[in-house]
């Protein structure tokens, strides 16, 4: 009886609110998962750590970038490669976060596509005149022009210090890794203050469940970049998946030739990571995907899908492990491991794209349009 | 018997419900054209998009381009007409072509709606919906008080067929016994106010609202048929489909029924509101003159008219049941599911993936699908074999016109269906090249790997 009052009176309710599109911050805690304690993990311990840990590492490179260029020789180019590295590797925890000003500012486009295209760098230094913020420059700014810039200018260590000091246009090189350093710190850095100053607020307080709420963009740029960023461009492209034939090119940090496993590696474990809730400066994790469908499946009584995609994660992580440091390496030796890594890759795609995203009622790829 | 049934087409009606239900049909679908214009959803699904998703036999219809706006425009106009009860046989006519021209250009756009508009509207052109309060009456200075029964009775028993069959569907142990899909659907909609935190959540009100939607469906239809349990079913109706819009993004359509419903109720109800819209009008009738009344409404070729409206609900009746033909599960091999009134009744989703062979060498790639679909298109074909087949096809057709030999085609399919596990769906070892649609069942999707008891 109980029962039946309540729901003529939620008949009640529903025939007299009328509908609304973005309603913003629920009301009442009865539901045991409480959205906005996974947004503001998500922010508070992923999202803004890892961005200021990337700031702080892209302002040594440009402190080893100086430098460099006050006095290139061996020793201040190894440092500069060095810390390259580092920020290269905190890159791949915030390449997927693809909102707020980083979306505005088309942030990952502007720091890591690859491959770079060299004659563009060239015909940049040579010409002297580029708006680095150009779309037709995005793939000859960010951490593969400066890969290009560190590794392949020529052919030897001792051929590029010579370009740096003694070419005939040496001070033309020596602006254009300035101002490719400078350009990836300032985007960070606006990047950064627009969460700490502005987007913040507005990210944990959009609770709803609509195309354009925090949870639902997340969850999309989530997926699109584990999908593209890690899955296609890091293993599918190289592997030739998607062509007739491998490119041993086209791998990430393709000029240093030692890293493209280790930035794969970190960019997986920086994906289940945020799967996880895990804190980008801690052990500890908090509200997550993962807790999001534990509550889900208390409901629906189905199959433990956090735990089904973390085994995932680690198979292909398993399987990456096989690969050699350098992926051109392995495209060009044993391709078949490289497709097995992908393979693994692939099936944790379903489980996200599919069963996840079906759990959580969440539409990708927001279609607007009628439904039935 | 057939006396019985000479006796009942003889019988007439006031012609005002129908009518009525004209000039609210005709609104609602104006309206329902300058809503999809106006949300830019011509360009988006039917001028956009490279390749089109073909309903089977109806290959040959193509898309317009940017005539896909004229199209649009002579549907809304006509729905005007309809409306002002205008040259009413052409306006319905052409609004029943080109409504459902736009309906076959891509079946992505699918909807149970829109096939319910179709439907109605080909009923519609043999009716005399503008007997009465029509400008057809004032042109011709006539106008019928006294229509036919059967008129109006076919518009309830289609109204009673879509309802009755969609409940009749609800009879599955995902729905009455699993409350599946609403405890995927409910869930989510935390964000609603007030309930959105707690009800939403609860298992005891999944399942209400399975059962209670079942039953509905079922016996809304007899309960606006029965005088006294009318008013009380029509509050029902404005309540569940209210209910339905505020929880899903079905668009138009509650209000359609809403409107549609008001035909159940008799005609001194209709006067009334045929009194007030005169009323409301009157500014505009000053010089006209009232047409004269005759009795009833003369029908000219009820030789031809009548069987064929006897062979449209044999078919609307029999249609729905063609899933039977087929051994395997429906949900999962969709085969007879559409045009079937199978209303808001499974989540399914999937992925697939293409994978391009070529059969002397071994070598293979995969298709980009973003390179060819829209995100909507690539959202349906993923779950459904009829898409996945032809679309295997565009993708054969256009790499060997890419200059690619001996091609292979092979899909990589995964599909979750109303909270199940995702599982294969499609058979990864069959050449989709080289199968044709037809209905014949397709032997080339995994067999489901549970059991949905039920209709």
């Amino acid at each position: 009886m109980k029962k039946i009052v309540l729901s003529l009176f939620a008949i009640a309710m529903f025939v007299t609110c009328t509908e609304s599109d973005d309603i913003g911050e629920s009301v009442g805690t009865s539901d045991d998962f409480n959205r906005q304690a996974m947004l503001t993990n998500w922010a508070d311990n992923i999202i803004i750590p890892a961005i200021q840990d990337l700031s702080l590492d892209l302002e040594t490179l440009s402190t080893d970038k100086d430098a460099f260029l006050a006095a290139p020789n061996q020793a201040t180019l190894d440092a500069v490669r060095v810390s390259w590295l580092e920020a290269y590797k905190t890159w791949q925890y915030v390449e997927m976060f693809n909102i707020g000003k980083a979306e505005e500012l088309n942030y990952a486009f502007q720091m890591n596509i690859y491959p770079t295209n060299s004659s563009d760098i060239k015909s940049n230094i040579t010409s002297g005149t580029y708006d680095l913020a150009s779309v037709n420059n995005n793939d000859a700014v960010g951490f593969p022009a400066v890969d290009y810039m560190l590794y392949a200018l020529s052919n030897s260590d001792t051929e590029i210090l010579e370009i740096y000091t003694s070419a005939s246009n040496f001070d033309a090189y020596k602006t254009y890794l300035s101002d490719l350093v400078n350009q990836m710190q300032s985007l960070t850095t606006t990047v950064l203050n627009d969460w700490t100053s502005n987007y913040r607020t507005i990210f944990v307080n959009s609770t709803a469940n609509t195309a354009t709420s925090s949870a639902n963009k997340l969850t999309n740029d989530f997926i699109f970049y584990y999908e593209k960023g890690l899955r296609a461009n890091k293993f599918g492209i190289p592997a030739g998946v998607f062509s007739t034939t491998p490119f041993n090119d086209k791998v990430e940090a393709f000029y240093n030739k030692e890293v493209s496993k280790v930035l794969a590696l970190t960019a997986l474990e920086a994906t289940q990571d945020f799967f996880n809730g895990k804190s980008y400066n801690s052990l500890a994790t908090g509200e997550s995907f993962n807790s999001y469908l534990t509550y889900l499946n208390t409901i629906r009584q189905g199959e433990d899908l956090s735990a089904l995609i973390n085994n995932q994660f680690n198979t292909a992580e398993s399987k990456i492990k096989l690969l050699s440091n350098s992926f051109s390496l392995q495209v060009d030796t044993e391709n078949i491991k490289m497709l097995e890594a992908y393979d693994e890759l692939q099936r944790a795609v379903v489980l996200l794209k599919v069963d996840m995203i079906q759990a959580m009622n969440i539409s990708i790829d927001y279609v607007d349009a009628d439904g039935d | 018997m057939i006396t019985k049934l000479k006796s009942y087409l003889n019988k007439t009606e006031n012609a005002a419900p129908l009518a009525i239900f004209r000039v609210f049909f005709g609104l609602m679908m104006c309206l329902s054209i300058l809503r999809f214009w106006y949300h830019g959803w011509i360009e988006k699904l039917y001028i956009d998009p490279d390749f089109h998703f073909k309903y089977y036999y109806f290959e040959w219809v193509r898309s317009l381009g940017d005539y896909n706006y004229l199209l649009f425009f002579i549907c809304g106009i006509s729905a005007l007409f309809i409306a002002f009860g205008l040259k009413y046989r052409l306006a319905i006519i052409l609004f029943f072509l080109s409504f459902t021209y736009i309906e076959l250009i891509d079946k992505t756009t699918y909807l149970n709606h829109y096939y319910f508009i179709s439907v109605l509207s080909f009923l519609m052109i043999f009716l005399p919906a503008n007997a009465t309060f029509s400008i057809d009456n004032l042109r011709r200075k006539k106008s019928f008080n006294q229509i036919p029964n059967w008129t109006i009775d076919s518009i309830k028993l289609l109204l009673g067929i879509v309802y009755f069959y969609a409940g009749i569907s609800k009879i599955n142990s995902d729905w009455l016994f699993s409350a599946m899909p609403l405890k995927i659907w409910l869930p989510s909609k935390y964000d609603l106010p007030i309930i959105g935190n707690n009800l939403m959540q609860q298992d005891w009100f999944h399942y209400a609202m399975s059962w209670s939607g079942m039953f509905y469906d079922l016996f809304i239809p007899f309960l606006l048929l029965n005088k006294r349990t009318r008013t009380f079913a029509f509050v029902l109706v404005v309540f569940f489909h209210v209910f339905t819009r505020i929880l899903f993004p079905i668009g138009m359509f509650p209000y359609i029924m809403i409107v549609a419903t008001l035909i159940f109720f008799d005609a001194r109800v209709h006067e009334k509101i045929i009194a007030t819209m005169k009323c409301l009008l009157k500014p505009f009738r000053r010089n006209i003159s009232t047409p004269k009344a005759q009795d009833i409404y003369p029908f000219s070729r009820r030789k031809i008219l009548l069987p064929i409206i006897a062979i449209f609900f044999v078919f609307q009746i029999l249609f729905p049941f063609r899933y039977l033909r087929y051994e395997n599960e429906l949900f999962w091999t969709e085969e007879g599911y559409r045009l079937s009134w199978r209303v808001m009744l499974m989540e399914k989703a999937g992925l697939t993936t293409f994978k391009i062979a070529n059969s002397k060498t071994g070598q293979y790639f995969y298709a980009d699908n973003t390179d060819f679909l829209t995100a909507f298109q690539e959202k349906q074909m993923s779950c459904q074999p009829d898409f996945i087949l032809e679309y295997a096809h565009y993708l054969g057709d256009h790499f060997t016109a890419k200059g690619h030999k001996n091609l292979q085609v092979y899909a990589e399919s995964y599909v979750a269906l109303n909270g199940r596990l995702s599982t294969q769906y499609i058979d990864p070892t069959v050449d989709l090249y080289q199968e044709k649609e037809s209905f014949k069942p397709k032997n080339w999707i995994l067999p489901f790997k549970d059991d949905i008891k039920g209709f």
